[in-house]
């Protein structure tokens, strides 16, 4: 036998890591989307999917089952190598930030040093999958959300980049594992509480860069009927829709990393609650996230949608320069600190 | 002696990212590909069309549209590499001290320049 097994133990275990973490994900991505129904027909005084199952409990699968089994269509004027590609380039980007994030106390598929850069830069990359998909399609109401989609999902990409920069400033690495670390050095224990402004920067272009409501317009039905992917059916639409749900969580565990102390607790809680510390570090995570995915949730079922000009206004006249003040007053408070 | 070792030129840190890539590259493409055997394919001519609303189409699906696309493209360069040039800063900030805070003030108080250059030349208007 030549086959090494220092050589190939080291493989097995980050193949297992990432079946453990896209198994993980796709079962939260199904069943985000069943409580985003059950949240918001409650929260319009309806029950939301019941027939399938207890509670509608299997509502996700049968929706999967029927895409998977749903025709292919490629429209003839489409420029298909590209049409086809699109959205296998959109999942590709969703997926593959999740390699960075750390669940819990040295739980993540890959350690690397630049981590949030590796993250920001994958967010980037969904925007080419719009673009094609848009462009590609060769229908009206895809290129013009295309177009839409790709104009928001930049412009605010400006304003997330600066709003974490706040968070760098105070952590001095772009390793989420660190940054989650060095938010433990102060009796906060969140960096949400310094960087409240960043925060709420960050939240509001996560909820561009998701295109979720009040800033959907790219798939705004009552005009465009879907955006970008009209032309989408069957099982590519499912990657795009799949894709989405992933960006979402992506985004919570941004926000849960960089802003809420990741895994831990806030020392001042642990100190009066000693007891908390026993709570496994995955759950405090999770529940975190889920709060944020309610929150999506919660605003998508309480804030109209922005008219176009509206967004634009937000994000460079309100977003940007809200972020840059907190990039001025982070680094002198930091400084006077120091 | 093996070629795929941790050695000092192979940033192995990194091939987590790359494994997870591929697998996250080949997910839409294996699942496209099984779903072809068990797929419908009933299409003709009618159903080929693109979407307008069930009408025939109309014209030229790619038309001209608004140049403010391309502006915003422009700010958006322009900014984004601001905001590159400040990651970098940020991370030696602790190391460097006062001279970084002065640099950094400076930088964005050109770059201010320009913003309000900008709002003034109502490159944020969509009227």
């Amino acid at each position: 036998m030549s086959l090494n097994f220092d050589l190939i133990m080291p493989f097995i275990f980050i193949l297992v890591k990432i079946a453990i973490v896209i198994g993980v994900t796709m079962l939260h991505v199904m069943y985000c989307t069943y409580f985003e129904r059950k949240v918001i027909g409650h929260m319009q005084v309806r029950l939301g999917p019941m027939r399938v199952g207890p509670h509608g409990l299997l509502q996700p699968l049968a929706d999967g089952l029927k895409l998977f089994f749903k025709e292919d269509i490629i429209p003839t004027e489409s420029d298909k190598a590209v049409f086809k590609l699109a959205p296998i380039i959109f999942t590709f980007a969703a997926m593959s930030s999740l390699a960075v994030i750390p669940f819990y106390n040295g739980f993540v598929v890959a350690n690397i040093n630049i981590g949030l850069l590796y993250i920001l830069a994958m967010s980037s990359l969904g925007a080419y999958g719009v673009v094609m998909a848009g462009w590609s399609s060769n229908s009206k109401f895809s290129f013009l959300g295309g177009l839409r989609s790709s104009a928001q999902v930049i412009s605010y990409e400006v304003a997330m980049g600066m709003s974490l920069i706040g968070v760098m400033l105070l952590a001095g690495s772009l390793n989420l594992s660190e940054i989650v670390k060095a938010q433990q050095q102060h009796w906060y224990g969140m960096y949400l509480i310094p960087q409240c402004v960043g925060y709420f920067v960050f939240l509001t272009a996560a909820f561009a860069e998701t295109n979720r409501t009040p800033f959907d317009l790219p798939e705004a039905e009552s005009e465009l009927v879907a955006g970008y992917f009209v032309e989408y059916s069957g099982f590519r639409f499912a990657l795009y829709f799949v894709s989405e749900y992933i960006g979402m969580i992506v985004m919570s565990s941004m926000a849960v990393v960089c802003f809420w102390g990741g895994w831990t607790l806030p020392p001042f809680i642990t100190n009066a609650i000693p007891a908390l510390l026993l709570i496994p570090g995955l759950i405090i995570f999770l529940a975190k996230v889920y709060f944020h995915i309610f929150l999506f949730y919660w605003v998508r079922a309480t804030v109209p949608r922005y008219r176009y000009d509206q967004l634009m206004a937000l994000g460079w006249k309100v977003l940007l320069p809200l972020a840059l003040i907190n990039i001025v007053v982070t680094s002198i408070v930091k400084f006077l600190v120091a | 002696m093996n070629p795929i070792v941790p050695g000092s030129y192979i940033p192995t840190q990194y091939l987590p990212v790359l494994i997870f890539m591929i697998i996250a590259f080949a997910f839409g493409l294996v699942t496209l590909m099984i779903g072809t055997f068990f797929r419908l394919k009933r299409s003709y001519r009618e159903k080929l069309t693109p979407y307008e609303s069930g009408n025939p189409p109309i014209g030229e699906p790619r038309q001209q549209f608004n140049v403010r696309f391309y502006i915003i493209a422009m700010l958006f360069v322009i900014f984004d590499v601001e905001a590159v040039f400040m990651y970098p800063w940020a991370l030696v900030y602790d190391k460097i001290g006062v001279y970084a805070l002065t640099e950094m003030l400076l930088f964005i108080g050109v770059l201010v320049v320009g913003y309000v250059y900008a709002w003034k030349k109502e490159a944020f208007e969509w009227d």
